[in-house]
C-alpha cells in the first residue's frame, strides 16, 4: 500500500492481506540498498495470521518516493513517523543489518511505542569497508556484487532458495540495483559507517529483544551480535548453522521459525 | 589502493565453470548425497494443517506437486538462472512449452507481439496459426530489419521475440538495438538463445528481458532428454506503465496478489509458475531434469569443441566445389559477423546452414548418404546432425513463408558435433559424391 510520511508517498507490503488496524502492527526494516521484497518469506505468513505488516521500502528506495534519509537516526524517527502516519499508538519491528540499527535506535528514542524487538544479522555498529564505501559511493555495481559475495554464506554462494527457482545471489543484486546506487546503497552505507550510537541505544531497551545470528556472517559476525544483544537486558539470541548474513533469504524457514516463535509469544495477535 | 586491497574488494561470486557444476544445490540439505538426487515423486507432506495453507498462500517456499515444481528439477532451475545471470528460472516439458507459457504469462487475448521470422518451423506456427487462436495476434519482421521491430509496435503489443541467430538461415538479430526500442515502448525483449547458451551469449547483458531455452539441445547436450526452460533477467519495471495488468494489479486467482508488487525481479518467473504450471501444467520429469543436469556439468568444455569443430566445418565447405554457399557468423563476408564477433565472444556457434549444389535433388541424395551424421529433427547433440530444412522441420511451411523466413530447396543444416572433425569431413565426402550424381546413387 501507498500513504505519505513527511510529505512522500511511501510504499509497503502489507504482505499480501488488506491492512487491518484493529491488528497488531509489525513493521520490517530493509537493509542497506535494499527493498521490502527481502521480507517476502516472512511477512507474508504474519500477514495470514492475525498481524498487520507493513514491509517498508525506505524514502528513495523500491517504490517509495523522496530522498534517502542520510542518518540512522533520521531513520529511526522516520519509523516513528509511520507509525504516527497509519493511525497506530505502537508497533513491533524487525530490522536485518542496517535496519538493525534503525530499530535500535528507533527502539531507544521511542520506548513507550515499540513493544518487541527482532534483530537480523545485527551488530552495535557497521563500519564499512573504505572501497566498499567508495565504490557504492560512486556509484559502481561492482558494489553491489561485493555487497551479494560478502553477504550469502558459503552454502548460499550455490544457491538452494527456499522458493523453486529463484537464485539467491542475482536476485539480491537486483534488488540492490532497482535504483541508482549512489543514492540508495551509497547514502546507505554512508549511514552506517556513520552511526556511533548503537551500544548506548542497546543499553537503554527494555522491551522482548531477539537477536537472530548466523555462523558464516561475514558482515555482523556472530561475535559483533552477541556483543550488542549482551547490553540488552534479558536479550534471546539464536544462532542459525551453515548461514549467511542473508538469512532471511538462505535460511528463510528457519528465521521465520524462531521470529514466530518470540513475536507470537510476546506480542500475540488478538 | 595497494595489491593486497584490490584483491580484498574483488567479487569472490562462482565462475562459470564452477557454477555448471554446483549452482543450486547444497548436498549438507541432501542426506550428504554428492549427486543431485532424483525425486521421483508426485508430492510432499505437509507438516500441518497450517504448513500446507501457508505454502499455497506462498507464505513459505517448498514444494507442493510436481506439476508446480520439484526438488530435482528446482536444482536445474537454479543452475541455468545462474549461468545466465538471472534472478529465476522455470523449468518446463519441452523449448516449445516454454514459449507457449512465456506468452501465455505476458499476453491475454487481443494482445499482440512483434516477432522475428527468422525461427524454428514450430515455432513459427505458435505465433502464426496456434496463438491466433487465443486472441494473440503476431506481426513477424525480418530479423535484419531493426527498424521495422519498431514500425510493427502497436498500442496493444506486450512484447517483441526472436531467436538470436535465427533457424536455419543464420540471421542476428541486432539484440542491444531492439532491446532499446522495447523498452522505449516499455514492453520487454523475450530471447530464444538455446543456440548460444550461456556459455556463448548471455542475452540479460545485451538487454533482453526474458531468456527460452530448448534444453533438448546443447544444454543437455547428449540427444537424450527434452525440456525447456524461461529465464528472467529481473531488471524489467512491470510497473512502469499500465501494459501489464495481470502483473502489475491484485490477481483474483491467488488471494488478490500483485505479482509485481511483492516479488519485483523473480513476479514473471513466481506468476509463470503460480498461475501458469497450476494451470497449464507442462512440467519437467525430474529424470529428464536429472539428465539435463549431466550435460550442463560439461557445457563450457562440449561447446568449445562444438564451435572449433564447426569453424573447421565452414572452411572445409567454403572450399569445397559441391557447395553453392556457407552461412555461418564466422564467414567474414557474413552480413552479421561484426555483430557475431560483439554478442558471440565465445564463438559462434555449431549451426552452419549451407546450399547444395544442385538444388533440392542433390540436397536430398546428400542426406540419404551420408552414414556418420545422423538424419533427424533435432540440432546440439553431441553428434552431428543434418537435415533438408524444406522438406523436414519446415515442410509445414508454404512457398512464401518459406522464402520470408530466408529457406531455399538447396540448404542443408548442419548442425556440427563433438566427432573428430576428419571423420565428419570424410563422410561428407560421401555424401558430396552422392550428390553430384544424385539419381545413379539414390536408385542403387
Amino acid at each position: 500500500m501507498k500513504f505519505k510520511v513527511n510529505g512522500d508517498e511511501i510504499f509497503a507490503s502489507t504482505g499480501g492481506r488488506p491492512f487491518d488496524k484493529n491488528k497488531p502492527l509489525i513493521i520490517f526494516v530493509h537493509g542497506s540498498g535494499l527493498t521490502h521484497m527481502t521480507w517476502v518469506l516472512q511477512t507474508r505468513y504474519f500477514a495470514f495470521h492475525g498481524y498487520s505488516v507493513l514491509a517498508l521500502d525506505l524514502p528513495g528506495h523500491g517504490l517509495s518516493s523522496g530522498k534517502s534519509l542520510k542518518s540512522i537516526e533520521d531513520m529511526a524517527d522516520w519509523i516513528n513517523s509511520v507509525i504516527d502516519a497509519v493511525g497506530y499508538k505502537e508497533a513491533s519491528l524487525v530490522g536485518h543489518s542496517q535496519g538493525c540499527l534503525v530499530t535500535i535506535e528507533c527502539t531507544a528514542r521511542y520506548p513507550n511505542k515499540i513493544k518487541t524487538l527482532s534483530l537480523m544479522g545485527g551488530a552495535g555498529a557497521i563500519p564499512m569497508n573504505p572501497e566498499l564505501l567508495a565504490l557504492a559511493e560512486n556509484g559502481d555495481p561492482k558494489a553491489v556484487d561485493l555487497m551479494m559475495d560478502w553477504a550469502h554464506g558459503p552454502a548460499g554462494h550455490f544457491g538452494g532458495h527456499p522458493v523453486p527457482g529463484l537464485y539467491h545471489i542475482n536476485t539480491g543484486g537486483m534488488l540492490a540495483k532497482s535504483r541508482t546506487i549512489k543514492d540508495t546503497l551509497g547514502v546507505d552505507f554512508r549511514a552506517c559507517d556513520n552511526y556511533k550510537n548503537g551500544f548506548e541505544a542497546a543499553k537503554k531497551i527494555k522491551i522482548p529483544t531477539l537477536s537472530i545470528l548466523a555462523t558464516d556472517d561475514k558482515m555482523c559476525p556472530v561475535k559483533e551480535g552477541k556483543k550488542l544483544a549482551n547490553l540488552i537486558e534479558g536479550s534471546k539470541v539464536d544462532i542459525i548453522d551453515n548461514c549467511g548474513h542473508m538469512m532471511l533469504l538462505e535460511e528463510a524457514d528457519r528465521v521465520l521459525k524462531v521470529l514466530k516463535n518470540f513475536i507470537t509469544t510476546n506480542y500475540p495477535a488478538k | 589502493m595497494s595489491d593486497k586491497n584490490k584483491k580484498g574488494t574483488e567479487s569472490k561470486t562462482y565462475k562459470f565453470d564452477t557454477l555448471s557444476l554446483h549452482a543450486g544445490y547444497q548436498p549438507h540439505k541432501n542426506a550428504g548425497s554428492r549427486q543431485v538426487p532424483i525425486y521421483q515423486t508426485t508430492s510432499y507432506l505437509f507438516d500441518d494443517v497450517d504448513h500446507a495453507a501457508a505454502l499455497f498462500n506462498l507464505e513459505r517456499g517448498g514444494h507442493i506437486y510436481s506439476r508446480i515444481s520439484n526438488p530435482t528439477v528446482g536444482v536445474l532451475e537454479e543452475r541455468v538462472a545462474s549461468l545466465e545471470g538471472g534472478t529465476a528460472a522455470l523449468a518446463t516439458s519441452s523449448g516449445m512449452s516454454a514459449i507457449f507459457l512465456t506468452v501465455m504469462t505476458l499476453c491475454e487475448a487481443g494482445d499482440h507481439l512483434v516477432v522475428s521470422s527468422q525461427l524454428y518451423g514450430g515455432t513459427v506456427n505458435l505465433f502464426r496459426l496456434t496463438l491466433p487462436k487465443f486472441g494473440i495476434k503476431c506481426t513477424f519482421v525480418k530479423p535484419r530489419d531493426t527498424e521495422g521491430f519498431k514500425k510493427a509496435i502497436q498500442k496493444n503489443t506486450k512484447g517483441i521475440f526472436g531467436e538470436l541467430v535465427g533457424n536455419p538461415g543464420n540471421e542476428l538479430m541486432n539484440m542491444p538495438e531492439i532491446a532499446k526500442i522495447a523498452h522505449d515502448a516499455g514492453i520487454p525483449l523475450i530471447v530464444d538463445a538455446t543456440y548460444q547458451t550461456p556459455y556463448l551469449c548471455k542475452p540479460f547483458e545485451h538487454g533482453a528481458d526474458i531468456v527460452v531455452h530448448s534444453l533438448t539441445k546443447w544444454m543437455a547436450g547428449h540427444g537424450s532428454s527434452m525440456a525447456g526452460i524461461l529465464v528472467e533477467g529481473g531488471n524489467f519495471d512491470w510497473m512502469q506503465n499500465d501494459k501489464f495488468p495481470t502483473m502489475t494489479k491484485p490477481y483474483e486467482g491467488y488471494h488478490g496478489l500483485s505479482f509485481a508488487e511483492e516479488f519485483g525481479p523473480t513476479a514473471f518467473t513466481m506468476k509463470a509458475r503460480a498461475e501458469g504450471m497450476r494451470d497449464f501444467g507442462p512440467c519437467l520429469s525430474p529424470q529428464n531434469a536429472w539428465n539435463v543436469l549431466q550435460g550442463i556439468e560439461t557445457l563450457s568444455v562440449r561447446m568449445k569443441k562444438h564451435c572449433s569443430n564447426a569453424e573447421e566445418m565452414v572452411k572445409y565447405l567454403l572450399n569445397h566445389e559441391s557447395v553453392a554457399w556457407v552461412s555461418h557468423p564466422s564467414v567474414p563476408d557474413h552480413p552479421d559477423h561484426a555483430l557475431a564477433k560483439k554478442l558471440l565472444p565465445n564463438g559462434r556457434g555449431s549451426m552452419i546452414a549451407f546450399g547444395i549444389k544442385g538444388g533440392k535433388d542433390a540436397g536430398v541424395a546428400f542426406i540419404n548418404n551420408v552414414k556418420l551424421a545422423s538424419h533427424l529433427a533435432n540440432v546440439g547433440d553431441t553428434r552431428t546432425l543434418v537435415i533438408h530444412p524444406a522438406s523436414g522441420t519446415h515442410s509445414q511451411m508454404d512457398e512464401a513463408t518459406l522464402k520470408f523466413a530466408g529457406l531455399s530447396h538447396d540448404m542443408i543444416r548442419l548442425s556440427v558435433g563433438i566427432e573428430d572433425i576428419d571423420d565428419i569431413k570424410n563422410d561428407f565426402e560421401i555424401g558430396f559424391r552422392a550428390a553430384r550424381k544424385p539419381r545413379l546413387v539414390s536408385n542403387q
